[in-house]
């Protein structure tokens, strides 16, 4: 039997796609082809005058060795993030997984920071690590370890990693914790009757299957880190010291919103966009392959 | 189908109300929207004042609405414009009004706003210091000055007295401040002093206060094509001097924008260079003794100091395609009622933030507010105390506030030992002269 949906008003399919077109069209391409608009125009901030530039503005970003240093800062940033929340959601998922007193306990809490907004989270990292009102930095320097993450390009970087990182590792752990659930037990049982320990089967079983989760992951944290981590970034350290936290995206929005430079801001929209892309084809075309979906 | 009938009879009920009435309440009132960036307290205060003014009169009602930060606010404005939906009035930092200014259309000039309405605005009473940074070229008004700052020192008598410093009398020179800071630091304080809004305390009124110019052009009034003077041997000595300190221990760098604020309340730090709008705040919060000072000098630069100059914030009237001009004359009428010396001593004795009229000053200093709380004339004499020259007029430089952070970074490096304080200004001159070229770009006709 053929399973075919049919209509008997040749508009109807296309009236129940209308909403989700229209929120493609106005919310996805329209800014989009704004962003590219704007990225080959000189305007001010009023919109009353504006200048077709053709390449300049994109000439004009990438001769700025500012611009060439915030890409730098975004790879060590990127990768920092998507390597320590995924390695650190995986074990603790494995931890979890395993048959202890109140799991589900240990479960909440762990998904627990997911639900924060990542200014919130910010915030919370403030009192901790300020040097004047936080908890632990006033202790350090009371240790006579001098920190100081307005002034020290180091520490400022490692801040953000990690309150960047902290926030992400509950989405991780969610996900983990699932594939993991979904690994059938009788192999583990099996490999464990052949003699093999807790450490080799993590590594032969759990881990290659594992992989569709965590190549999942690893482009929806690699997008995190890219995009989502501004609030963090914003509330920390405004990019400071120097441009020491300045990732791509926070001068997106510097350029765009602050300093009103709305033709620069679009060419660097449409220059990350262009990475993005790039970088989730090339995950799709080389790592994928080492991917087992059973 | 009845429940639909019925919905679909009750919404054109409701709708048909609701025209009535908002016919009936145009044919009333006037609507000036007004949207402003003063967090509380301060905007609490702001909508009281908004408040007096609406029940002072019942032809116009003036809604004030919070659109988060300054540059928030701008943003917004910015935006309402675009799309063809600016509010009335906007309230700008000082630090957007060259962008304000080349907005042409987008605004209203209040000198013409106030004699195409009939309603006069009194030019001169105005304190000079203010009137002159929201002045055209030839001296109209272009904005409604009215919460004014300007950069003042606090300082801590009981650290001061713990220093063995007299607490009666605050440095008045840089040598003096550093002197002070080293004792201080002898003395155990872990933070002698600090500044907040590092490029407005440390360059901007560090120019004024030497008559030295910040940019060409006189500080960007005379063009568009002003170029910033930083690097001169001046400035370079004067940042070496923070660095020094700072590397002593004897300064504390409290982060961007106003994040060193709370460091003055709570104790932390002896002296702080910042807004005298940290006053109420320093009120409220500080548990020890505490007193206001004039910035301080140096003594081989200038004889006598100029006088400093504000920051804060003033409010622009914007145009729409849809304006009339009974909505024009409301405008003018609220604000004939904030140019009132009462509604301006008020607000200042209120919040902290300086007078704008002289005719305010005079009416404080009447109801004895300066005998009652030492210290708060520190500001008002300060902004008076000479006769302004091109180089204490104020900044009209395109996107300062990119300019600003640009100069937050290269200090910030330079006090990480990363570059000297010569390569640091030299690299603020070269990146800012970049971002006022590009605003020279996007604005000639």
């Amino acid at each position: 039997m053929q399973r075919r949906v049919i209509f008997d008003n040749r508009a109807l399919p296309y009236l129940l796609l209308a909403p989700q077109v229209a929120v493609t069209l106005i919310f996805f391409i329209w800014p989009a082809a704004q962003a590219l608009w704007q990225s080959v125009h000189l305007q001010d901030a009023f919109g009353l005058r504006s200048q077709f530039v053709g390449l300049e503005n994109f000439q004009a970003v990438l001769s700025d060795p500012n611009y060439l240093e915030t890409v730098k800062t975004t790879i060590v940033f990127s990768a920092s993030v998507t390597l320590l929340s995924l390695a650190s959601a995986l074990g603790l998922a494995v931890l979890a997984d395993a048959k202890i007193r109140a799991a589900a306990a240990y479960k909440t809490l762990l998904i627990w920071p997911y639900a924060l907004a990542p200014a919130v989270a910010a915030v919370l990292w403030m009192f901790i690590f300020n040097p004047d009102i936080g908890i632990l930095g006033r202790a350090l320097n009371n240790l006579g370890y001098a920190w100081d993450y307005r002034l020290n390009d180091g520490q400022a970087l490692t801040m953000v990693i990690l309150a960047a990182s902290w926030k992400q590792v509950s989405y991780n752990f969610i996900f983990f914790l699932a594939g993991l659930q979904a690994i059938p037990r009788s192999v583990l049982e099996a490999a464990s009757i052949d003699g093999a320990g807790a450490v080799r089967r993590f590594w032969t079983i759990t881990f290659p299957l594992l992989s569709p989760t965590t190549f999942f992951l690893l482009v929806v944290n690699i997008v995190y880190a890219f995009f989502e981590t501004f609030g963090t970034i914003h509330a920390l350290t405004h990019g400071g010291p120097g441009k020491a936290t300045e990732t791509l995206i926070f001068r997106v929005y510097q350029d765009g919103v602050v300093n009103h430079d709305l033709g620069g801001s679009s060419a660097q929209s449409v220059i990350l966009m262009v990475i993005v892309i790039a970088l989730t084809a090339i995950q799709f075309r080389f790592v994928e392959r080492k991917v087992h979906y059973s | 189908m009845l429940t639909r009938r019925k919905l679909a009879v009750s919404t054109a009920a409701f709708a048909l109300a609701a025209g009535f009435t908002g016919a009936a309440y145009a044919q009333q009132k006037t609507v000036v929207e007004f949207w402003h960036g003063l967090p509380q307290p301060l905007g609490g205060q702001l909508e009281q004042v908004v408040k007096g003014f609406n029940d002072s009169q019942d032809k116009v009602q003036v809604n004030p609405t919070f659109k988060g930060s300054y540059p928030e606010t701008m943003q917004a404005a910015i935006a309402a414009f675009r799309a063809g939906n600016a509010p009335h009035v906007v309230q700008m930092f000082e630090v957007g009004t060259a962008t304000m200014l080349s907005a042409g259309p987008a605004i209203k000039p209040v000198h013409q706003l106030m004699s195409e309405t009939g309603s006069g605005l009194d030019a001169a009473a105005y304190i000079p210091a203010v009137r002159g940074y929201y002045s055209s070229k030839d001296g109209k008004m272009m904005a409604l000055p009215f919460n004014s700052s300007t950069t003042i020192t606090f300082y801590n008598k009981d650290a001061f007295q713990k220093a063995g410093l007299d607490p009666n009398k605050p440095p008045a020179t840089w040598p003096e401040v550093a002197d002070a800071a080293r004792k201080l630091k002898a003395a155990g304080v872990t933070c002698p002093m600090t500044f907040s809004w590092p490029t407005w305390t440390q360059f901007e009124q560090v120019g004024a206060l030497h008559d030295k110019p910040f940019a060409s052009e006189a500080n960007g009034f005379g063009g568009l094509n002003a170029t910033l003077k930083i690097n001169d041997p001046f400035f370079v000595k004067h940042l070496q001097t923070l660095i020094d300190l700072q590397k002593e221990g004897a300064l504390r760098y409290g982060g961007r924008d106003n994040a060193a604020d709370s460091l003055f309340p709570s104790g932390e730090c002896a002296m702080i260079q910042a807004s005298s709008g940290l006053r109420g705040r320093i009120v409220k919060e500080a548990k020890f003794a505490w007193g206001a000072a004039p910035l301080p000098y140096w003594p081989d630069a200038i004889a006598s100091p100029k006088n400093s100059i504000i920051g804060g914030a003033a409010f622009w009237v914007m145009t729409s395609p849809k304006r009339t001009a009974d909505e024009y004359k409301a405008v003018a009428a609220f604000f004939s009622y904030l140019a009132r010396p009462e509604v301006d001593a008020k607000w200042h004795m209120d919040t902290g933030y300086v007078p704008v009229t002289l005719q305010g000053f005079e009416l404080a200093k009447k109801e004895g507010f300066y005998d009652k709380n030492p210290g708060a004339e520190v500001p008002a004499e300060q902004l008076t105390r000479t006769a302004t020259t091109e180089n204490t007029m104020g900044l009209r430089l395109g996107n300062l506030p990119e300019i600003r952070n640009i100069i937050q970074e290269e200090m910030e490096r330079a006090f990480q030992g990363q570059q000297t304080a010569q390569q640091a200004l030299d690299n603020a001159v070269k990146r800012g002269d970049t971002v006022l070229r590009n605003f020279e770009r996007a604005n000639k006709n």
